[in-house]
Protein backbone atom coordinates (compact mmCIF):
# COMPACT_ATOMS: atom_id res chain seq x y z
CA UNK A 1 0.00 0.00 0.00
CA UNK A 2 2.76 2.40 0.92
CA UNK A 3 4.59 1.54 -2.29
CA UNK A 4 1.51 2.30 -4.37
CA UNK A 5 1.09 5.66 -2.66
CA UNK A 6 4.78 6.43 -3.16
CA UNK A 7 4.72 5.67 -6.86
CA UNK A 8 1.52 7.67 -7.40
CA UNK A 9 3.08 10.62 -5.57
CA UNK A 10 6.38 10.21 -7.44
CA UNK A 11 4.56 10.17 -10.78
CA UNK A 12 2.68 13.32 -9.80
CA UNK A 13 5.81 15.19 -8.72
CA UNK A 14 7.80 14.13 -11.78
CA UNK A 15 4.97 14.86 -14.19
CA UNK A 16 4.40 18.24 -12.62
CA UNK A 17 8.10 19.10 -12.73
CA UNK A 18 8.47 18.07 -16.37
CA UNK A 19 5.33 20.00 -17.29
CA UNK A 20 6.72 23.11 -15.56
CA UNK A 21 9.79 23.17 -17.76
CA UNK A 22 8.14 21.84 -20.94
CA UNK A 23 5.03 24.01 -21.26
CA UNK A 24 5.50 27.11 -23.37
CA UNK A 25 2.98 29.32 -21.62
CA UNK A 26 4.16 30.49 -18.15
CA UNK A 27 0.59 30.41 -16.89
CA UNK A 28 0.33 26.68 -17.58
CA UNK A 29 3.73 26.18 -15.96
CA UNK A 30 2.37 27.72 -12.78
CA UNK A 31 -0.64 25.40 -12.91
CA UNK A 32 1.69 22.42 -13.37
CA UNK A 33 3.61 23.58 -10.30
CA UNK A 34 0.41 23.13 -8.27
CA UNK A 35 0.22 19.47 -9.33
CA UNK A 36 3.88 19.07 -8.34
CA UNK A 37 3.42 20.72 -4.94
CA UNK A 38 0.30 18.78 -3.98
CA UNK A 39 1.91 15.47 -4.93
CA UNK A 40 4.96 16.44 -2.92
CA UNK A 41 2.72 17.15 0.07
CA UNK A 42 1.38 13.61 -0.32
CA UNK A 43 4.93 12.26 -0.18
CA UNK A 44 5.55 14.31 2.97
CA UNK A 45 2.48 12.69 4.53
CA UNK A 46 3.94 9.27 3.70
CA UNK A 47 7.07 10.31 5.58
CA UNK A 48 5.03 11.28 8.67
CA UNK A 49 5.68 14.99 8.23
CA UNK A 50 2.10 16.14 8.66
CA UNK A 51 2.84 19.71 9.59
CA UNK A 52 5.31 20.21 6.75
CA UNK A 53 2.76 18.77 4.32
CA UNK A 54 0.04 21.12 5.57
CA UNK A 55 2.40 24.10 5.39
CA UNK A 56 3.40 23.03 1.89
CA UNK A 57 -0.21 23.07 0.70
CA UNK A 58 -1.21 26.24 2.52
CA UNK A 59 1.92 28.32 1.95
CA UNK A 60 3.06 27.08 -1.45
CA UNK A 61 -0.02 25.87 -3.27
CA UNK A 62 -2.04 28.61 -1.63
CA UNK A 63 -0.10 31.83 -1.23
CA UNK A 64 2.95 31.56 -3.47
CA UNK A 65 1.11 30.09 -6.44
CA UNK A 66 -1.50 32.85 -6.21
CA UNK A 67 1.35 35.36 -6.37
CA UNK A 68 2.75 33.60 -9.44
CA UNK A 69 -0.67 33.53 -11.10
CA UNK A 70 -1.12 37.26 -10.58
CA UNK A 71 2.31 38.09 -11.96
CA UNK A 72 1.89 35.70 -14.91
CA UNK A 73 -1.43 37.33 -15.71
CA UNK A 74 0.03 40.83 -15.29
CA UNK A 75 3.10 40.22 -17.42
CA UNK A 76 1.25 38.12 -19.95
CA UNK A 77 2.53 35.30 -22.11
CA UNK A 78 6.17 35.90 -22.96
CA UNK A 79 7.21 34.40 -26.25
CA UNK A 80 10.62 32.83 -25.97
CA UNK A 81 12.61 33.49 -29.13
CA UNK A 82 14.26 30.65 -30.96
CA UNK A 83 17.57 32.52 -31.06
CA UNK A 84 20.22 30.79 -28.95
CA UNK A 85 23.22 32.73 -27.64
CA UNK A 86 25.09 29.47 -27.08
CA UNK A 87 24.75 27.15 -30.08
CA UNK A 88 23.00 23.93 -29.16
CA UNK A 89 21.82 25.19 -25.79
CA UNK A 90 18.52 23.33 -26.03
CA UNK A 91 20.46 20.10 -26.52
CA UNK A 92 23.28 20.70 -24.09
CA UNK A 93 21.11 21.69 -21.14
CA UNK A 94 19.18 18.39 -20.85
CA UNK A 95 22.49 16.53 -21.21
CA UNK A 96 23.93 18.53 -18.32
CA UNK A 97 20.78 17.88 -16.27
CA UNK A 98 21.07 14.16 -16.96
CA UNK A 99 24.72 14.21 -15.97
CA UNK A 100 23.79 15.97 -12.74
CA UNK A 101 21.18 13.29 -12.01
CA UNK A 102 23.63 10.45 -12.64
CA UNK A 103 26.20 12.12 -10.44
CA UNK A 104 23.74 12.69 -7.59
CA UNK A 105 22.49 9.12 -7.87
CA UNK A 106 26.01 7.74 -7.66
CA UNK A 107 26.65 9.93 -4.62
CA UNK A 108 23.42 8.78 -2.96
CA UNK A 109 23.54 5.08 -3.79
CA UNK A 110 27.27 4.71 -3.33
CA UNK A 111 27.15 5.78 0.30
CA UNK A 112 26.42 3.51 3.21
CA UNK A 113 22.75 4.43 3.35
CA UNK A 114 21.75 0.79 3.58
CA UNK A 115 22.69 0.97 7.21
CA UNK A 116 19.52 2.96 7.80
CA UNK A 117 17.41 -0.04 6.91
CA UNK A 118 14.22 -0.21 4.89
CA UNK A 119 11.60 0.98 7.29
CA UNK A 120 13.45 3.40 9.48
CA UNK A 121 13.16 3.45 13.24
CA UNK A 122 9.95 3.22 15.19
CA UNK A 123 8.72 6.76 15.51
CA UNK A 124 6.98 8.00 18.63
CA UNK A 125 3.35 9.02 18.64
CA UNK A 126 2.94 12.62 17.48
CA UNK A 127 6.00 12.62 15.23
CA UNK A 128 5.84 15.64 12.94
CA UNK A 129 2.61 17.12 14.24
CA UNK A 130 2.31 20.86 14.91
CA UNK A 131 2.86 20.61 18.67
CA UNK A 132 6.20 18.84 18.31
CA UNK A 133 7.42 21.09 15.51
CA UNK A 134 6.31 24.19 17.40
CA UNK A 135 8.14 23.10 20.52
CA UNK A 136 11.29 22.51 18.49
CA UNK A 137 10.98 25.86 16.73
CA UNK A 138 10.53 27.83 19.92
CA UNK A 139 13.09 26.00 22.03
CA UNK A 140 15.86 24.41 20.04
CA UNK A 141 15.71 26.57 16.92
CA UNK A 142 14.64 29.90 18.35
CA UNK A 143 17.41 31.83 16.61
CA UNK A 144 16.57 30.32 13.24
CA UNK A 145 12.92 31.12 13.87
CA UNK A 146 13.65 34.77 14.65
CA UNK A 147 16.03 35.05 11.70
CA UNK A 148 13.31 33.64 9.43
CA UNK A 149 10.81 36.20 10.67
CA UNK A 150 13.34 38.98 10.07
CA UNK A 151 14.02 37.63 6.57
CA UNK A 152 10.30 37.57 5.75
CA UNK A 153 9.92 41.16 6.91
CA UNK A 154 12.88 42.27 4.82
CA UNK A 155 11.54 40.42 1.78
CA UNK A 156 8.13 42.05 2.14
CA UNK A 157 9.65 45.54 2.43
CA UNK A 158 12.03 44.81 -0.45
CA UNK A 159 9.21 43.65 -2.72
CA UNK A 160 7.24 46.81 -2.02
CA UNK A 161 10.31 48.95 -2.75
CA UNK A 162 11.04 47.05 -5.97
CA UNK A 163 7.57 46.76 -7.41
CA UNK A 164 5.79 49.75 -5.91
CA UNK A 165 4.92 52.77 -7.99
CA UNK A 166 7.62 55.37 -7.69
CA UNK A 167 6.20 58.86 -7.62
CA UNK A 168 8.51 60.97 -5.52
CA UNK A 169 11.83 62.15 -6.84
CA UNK A 170 15.07 60.44 -6.00
CA UNK A 171 14.51 57.41 -8.15
CA UNK A 172 15.92 57.14 -11.64
CA UNK A 173 13.16 57.95 -14.12
CA UNK A 174 11.39 54.85 -15.33
CA UNK A 175 9.92 54.40 -18.75
CA UNK A 176 6.70 56.33 -18.54
CA UNK A 177 3.39 54.65 -18.54
CA UNK A 178 -0.15 55.66 -17.85
CA UNK B 1 10.00 2.23 1.42
CA UNK B 2 13.75 2.50 1.65
CA UNK B 3 15.20 5.96 1.86
CA UNK B 4 17.05 5.49 -1.44
CA UNK B 5 13.80 5.75 -3.37
CA UNK B 6 13.08 9.14 -1.92
CA UNK B 7 16.63 10.33 -2.44
CA UNK B 8 16.74 9.22 -6.08
CA UNK B 9 13.38 10.90 -6.68
CA UNK B 10 14.78 14.01 -5.05
CA UNK B 11 17.89 13.89 -7.24
CA UNK B 12 15.70 13.50 -10.33
CA UNK B 13 13.56 16.49 -9.37
CA UNK B 14 16.69 18.55 -8.72
CA UNK B 15 18.13 17.61 -12.11
CA UNK B 16 14.85 18.53 -13.84
CA UNK B 17 14.88 21.90 -12.08
CA UNK B 18 18.51 22.54 -13.01
CA UNK B 19 17.83 21.58 -16.63
CA UNK B 20 14.88 23.95 -16.66
CA UNK B 21 17.01 26.83 -15.39
CA UNK B 22 19.44 26.16 -18.24
CA UNK B 23 16.81 25.76 -20.95
CA UNK B 24 14.18 28.38 -20.27
CA UNK B 25 14.67 32.11 -20.78
CA UNK B 26 11.63 33.66 -19.16
CA UNK B 27 12.60 34.82 -15.63
CA UNK B 28 9.20 33.71 -14.35
CA UNK B 29 9.79 30.11 -15.42
CA UNK B 30 13.35 30.23 -14.10
CA UNK B 31 11.93 31.15 -10.69
CA UNK B 32 9.54 28.20 -10.98
CA UNK B 33 12.50 25.92 -11.71
CA UNK B 34 14.31 27.26 -8.64
CA UNK B 35 11.23 26.28 -6.66
CA UNK B 36 11.51 22.77 -8.07
CA UNK B 37 15.12 22.54 -6.91
CA UNK B 38 14.33 23.83 -3.41
CA UNK B 39 11.46 21.36 -3.15
CA UNK B 40 13.76 18.53 -4.15
CA UNK B 41 16.04 19.54 -1.29
CA UNK B 42 13.05 19.59 1.05
CA UNK B 43 12.07 16.08 0.03
CA UNK B 44 15.56 14.79 0.86
CA UNK B 45 15.52 16.59 4.21
CA UNK B 46 12.14 15.17 5.21
CA UNK B 47 13.14 11.67 4.05
CA UNK B 48 16.28 11.78 6.20
CA UNK B 49 14.24 13.12 9.10
CA UNK B 50 11.92 10.11 8.86
CA UNK B 51 14.71 7.59 8.49
CA UNK B 52 16.63 8.95 11.47
CA UNK B 53 13.53 9.35 13.63
CA UNK B 54 14.52 12.95 14.32
CA UNK B 55 12.33 15.96 13.66
CA UNK B 56 15.13 18.49 13.15
CA UNK B 57 15.05 17.83 9.42
CA UNK B 58 11.42 18.88 9.26
CA UNK B 59 12.22 22.18 10.95
CA UNK B 60 15.01 22.62 8.41
CA UNK B 61 12.49 21.98 5.62
CA UNK B 62 10.21 24.65 7.06
CA UNK B 63 13.08 27.16 7.10
CA UNK B 64 13.85 26.27 3.49
CA UNK B 65 10.22 27.02 2.65
CA UNK B 66 10.56 30.44 4.30
CA UNK B 67 13.68 31.17 2.25
CA UNK B 68 11.87 30.01 -0.90
CA UNK B 69 8.98 32.34 -0.13
CA UNK B 70 11.37 35.28 0.27
CA UNK B 71 13.12 34.40 -2.98
CA UNK B 72 9.79 34.27 -4.82
CA UNK B 73 8.65 37.60 -3.43
CA UNK B 74 11.87 39.38 -4.40
CA UNK B 75 12.05 37.66 -7.78
CA UNK B 76 8.46 38.52 -8.68
CA UNK B 77 9.04 42.09 -7.50
CA UNK B 78 12.01 42.30 -9.87
CA UNK B 79 9.94 40.89 -12.73
CA UNK B 80 7.18 43.43 -12.14
CA UNK B 81 9.76 46.24 -11.98
CA UNK B 82 11.34 45.02 -15.24
CA UNK B 83 7.94 44.90 -16.90
CA UNK B 84 7.12 48.44 -15.75
CA UNK B 85 10.36 49.73 -17.24
CA UNK B 86 9.60 48.03 -20.55
CA UNK B 87 12.68 45.84 -20.28
CA UNK B 88 12.59 42.58 -22.21
CA UNK B 89 11.56 39.65 -20.04
CA UNK B 90 14.30 37.46 -21.39
CA UNK B 91 17.40 36.62 -19.40
CA UNK B 92 19.54 36.47 -22.53
CA UNK B 93 18.85 40.09 -23.34
CA UNK B 94 19.33 41.37 -19.79
CA UNK B 95 23.08 41.34 -19.96
CA UNK B 96 23.88 44.88 -18.88
CA UNK B 97 25.86 43.72 -15.85
CA UNK B 98 27.96 41.25 -17.80
CA UNK B 99 30.18 43.91 -19.27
Amino acid sequence: MEEVAFFVGALGTLGGAIAVIALRNPFYSVLALIVHLVSLAGLFLLLHAEFVAAAQVVVYAGAIVVLYVFVAAYVGGVQEPAWEPIPGQQLLAPLLGGALFVELSIAVLGSSLRGLGDEGPEIPFGFGDPAEIGTLLLEKFLIAFEAASMLLLLAAVGAVVLAGRKQEQGYPPAAEES
Amino acid sequence: MAVEWYLVLSALLFAIGAGGVLVRRSPLVILLCLELMLNAGNLALVAFSRMLGDQDGQVFALVVMVVAACEVVIGLGLIVAMYRRRLPLNVDELRGLRG
